[in-house]
């Protein structure tokens, strides 16, 4: 809040909080109350009439007042969530990176880019739900011979065997992660587009007239010029990536092994009914995104004075 | 030279030409499915589309050489005669006439006898052929009893034609907003929607104004706070919110979620806000000052009309984000005012292989925001950018 403001403009000293009011106050009852509701509900029992340990049975390992978070920390469940979590993570992240840098790059050599970044980044303007059908019917496994799922007609074609892509436990989390690729990389490529405008033709040139073939310019000079943005992207989409929600519940319900952190929290929630464990899983999940956020917004308002 | 140029980048027009397609084909997919008829999606893939119906292959194979292409050259037995074809409908019945002796001869001549799954191929080439089958390669229908939320096992039109709708549909204009259909959740998801939007930018504008043209005690670190906010994600509200909802009845109306999604799409509005109206140059507001404005006159003639992209980027990111959102609808609404996410959640979870309902409701609900897309992108690019931080 660099710039001062014009003293002739001074102002009763209730006028500001007449403006600020309805946006504080909607803030604090949505927001604030119950951010800290949920990390007092994740201590307390299923119905919220007493503290967690009174959920504790006799001779079984118990964490006392913290004993939701033993749920959401050590249950087998939560466990395949962490890992789902983490293989996500990794595949979408790098995805949806790699794909936009690449489609960035290639996208900027030729004369119909608007149309092919139009194309790309229109998976973001789809709901996850509809992304969902979309994808359940390319992965549909028919009983029958005939595979009305393009992606079963292929291996078909190609002489394999169809597979049910949705309930393979080992192929499932993958068949997920496509989607999410498919939806994101648009957002990625736009962002890193924008980025690679900004790097100077003659440095660019310059390498070029040096002999150094697009392989290297790519590597050695654009990459590391635009290495501030691509940070951003990629602590942006690990935020987006650990609450993935939609997709999972839309296109698995988290059954067959693809269960994920949110999708776990709306099920305790919502299936069985106990706010203790869900807000406990809530308080791990924003434990995990806090630091990222944090870096996130440092990040995102040291480019905004830089431009 | 020019075409030097053209083919040196060869492998970049196909590799971004061919990233395209791919990007494109799944929704190219679940278009050209909800234009086809039910029985068409389960029988064969959306990119058959094109190619010969459903036993044309197996029709050339055994009859065309004496029955002709069009099933007229045996006058006797006209294969386009719907009469005579009545009494084939079935592939049993078409297999026994063709293993009897016709005159003495066997019926086939020299051709071997198609086995049972071509034999009902063909049977089902000359239902359409005769024309008793009259199903198009595209129809509407999967549309309309989308809209209607038809359920029978026929389509609606068929079921009003012959009067055996159900008990709910009435086979008029007040079918559209049949609370089951599509076109009630559509109407449903407006109406979440646009107070959504309006109203966290009208109080964010408020906010935004007092924060970059008033002095007051504590603007600062209160901006700050209000920055920080933007990192509570969505989760961590639903459920203290919705307890409370349930204790003062607001779980399933829309007042509930108008102010849910008011208050969870503030901070980032104010902050958004904020950002462009303090980037606006002081000496317009002071000269406003002078001439004897007052705050309400400048945040209302000056700094409202000044804004307007800024809003327009922000209203279109907010509209869409609500628009598209279903973990919210689910957790307030639920099905007591069904949304069009919450209706195709449900359709996929209950329905099963109901594809030509599903195709057909998915593209309603994606049809909206890619019109919004293609005709808002530059504003709707660069809210979506700057609304990546949210959380």
């Amino acid at each position: 809040m660099a710039q001062n403001i014009p003293g002739i403009m001074k102002q009763k000293r209730i006028t500001p909080w007449l403006y600020l009011l309805p946006a504080l106050i909607v803030m604090a009852t949505f927001i604030l109350y119950p951010a800290f509701n949920t990390f007092f509900l994740s201590l307390r029992n299923l119905d919220n009439t007493g503290w967690a340990s009174t959920r504790c049975l006799e001779g079984q390992p118990c964490w006392g007042v913290f004993e939701n978070f033993r749920y959401a920390l050590t249950s087998d469940v939560m466990r395949t969530a962490f890992v789902n979590n983490i293989i996500w993570l990794i595949l979408m992240v790098s995805g949806t990176v790699g794909f936009g840098l690449l489609i960035a790059v290639l996208a900027d050599k030729v004369k119909y880019e608007p149309l092919a970044k139009a194309v790309i980044f229109m998976p973001m303007a789809i709901s996850f739900v509809g992304a969902g059908v979309i994808w359940k019917f390319m992965y549909n496994f028919g009983s029958s011979q005939v595979q009305i799922g393009l992606l079963n007609a292929i291996v078909q074609a190609l002489g394999g065997q169809p597979v049910s892509w949705l309930t393979e436990p080992q192929i499932n989390t993958f068949a997920l992660i496509v989607v999410g690729v498919w939806m994101w990389t648009g957002f990625c490529m736009t962002i890193l587009a924008a980025a690679l405008k900004g790097v100077s033709v003659e440095v660019l040139e310059a390498a070029r007239v040096d002999g150094a073939n697009e392989w290297i310019v790519f590597w050695k000079i654009m990459v590391p010029l635009i290495m501030p943005t691509i940070t951003v992207v990629i602590t942006t989409m690990v935020i987006n990536v650990l609450k993935i929600f939609d997709i999972v519940y839309v296109m698995t319900g988290g059954n067959y092994g693809t269960e994920v952190i949110a999708n776990r929290m709306y099920t305790e929630m919502y299936a069985n009914y106990n706010p203790g464990r869900a807000s406990a899983i809530a308080v791990v999940l924003i434990l995990i995104i806090i630091p990222a956020m944090i870096f996130n917004i440092r990040r995102f308002s040291e480019q905004e004075k830089i431009r | 030279m020019k075409s030097k140029k053209f083919f040196g980048s060869l492998p970049v027009h196909i590799v971004l030409v061919g990233l395209c397609l791919l990007w494109l084909l799944p929704t190219f997919g679940l278009l050209i499915t909800s234009f086809r008829p039910v029985q068409d999606i389960n029988e064969s893939g959306w990119w058959t589309v094109l190619s010969a119906p459903k036993g044309a292959e197996e029709y050339q194979e055994s009859c065309a050489v004496c029955h002709g292409d069009d099933g007229r050259a045996i006058p006797d037995a006209d294969l386009s005669d719907p009469e005579v074809i009545q009494n084939y409908r079935r592939s049993f019945a078409l297999l026994s006439v063709l293993e009897r002796d016709i005159d003495g001869k066997p019926h086939m001549g020299d051709l071997p006898l198609p086995d049972a799954q071509q034999a009902a191929d063909i049977s089902t080439y000359l239902r359409r052929l005769s024309g008793i089958e009259r199903s198009a390669t595209f129809t509407l229908d999967n549309y309309i009893d989308a809209i209607t939320g038809y359920r029978g096992r026929s389509t609606y039109r068929a079921d009003c034609a012959a009067g055996t709708q159900a008990v709910d549909l009435y086979c008029d204009l007040r079918d559209l907003t049949n609370p089951r259909g599509m076109g009630r959740a559509f109407i449903n998801s407006l109406i979440v929607a646009v107070p959504s939007t309006f109203l966290p930018i009208l109080f964010a504008a408020f906010a935004a104004y007092a924060f970059s043209w008033m002095e007051f005690r504590g603007r600062q670190w209160l901006f700050a706070l209000l920055v920080g906010l933007q990192v509570v994600p969505l989760q961590m509200t639903l459920i203290p919110i919705s307890r409370l909802y349930a204790q003062i009845g607001l779980n399933g109306t829309f007042l509930g979620i108008w102010l849910f999604h008011t208050g969870f799409g503030l901070p980032y509005a104010i902050y958004l806000m904020r950002n462009f109206l303090g980037s606006l140059p002081r000496e317009v507001f002071e000269s406003a000052y002078l001439d004897g404005a007052s705050h309400w006159t400048a945040f209302v003639k000056l700094a409202i009309p000044l804004s307007v992209p800024a809003l327009a980027s922000l209203a279109i990111y907010q509209f869409l984000w609500i628009w598209n959102d279903l973990l919210v609808a689910l957790v307030f609404l639920g099905g007591q005012n069904p949304v069009m996410t919450y209706q195709i959640g449900n359709m996929v979870t209950s329905l099963g292989s109901g594809w030509h309902l599903l195709t057909a409701a998915a593209f309603l609900s994606i049809i909206l925001p890619l019109i919004i897309f293609f005709s808002l992108q530059r504003y709707f690019v660069r809210g979506m950018l700057a609304g990546s931080v949210k959380g």
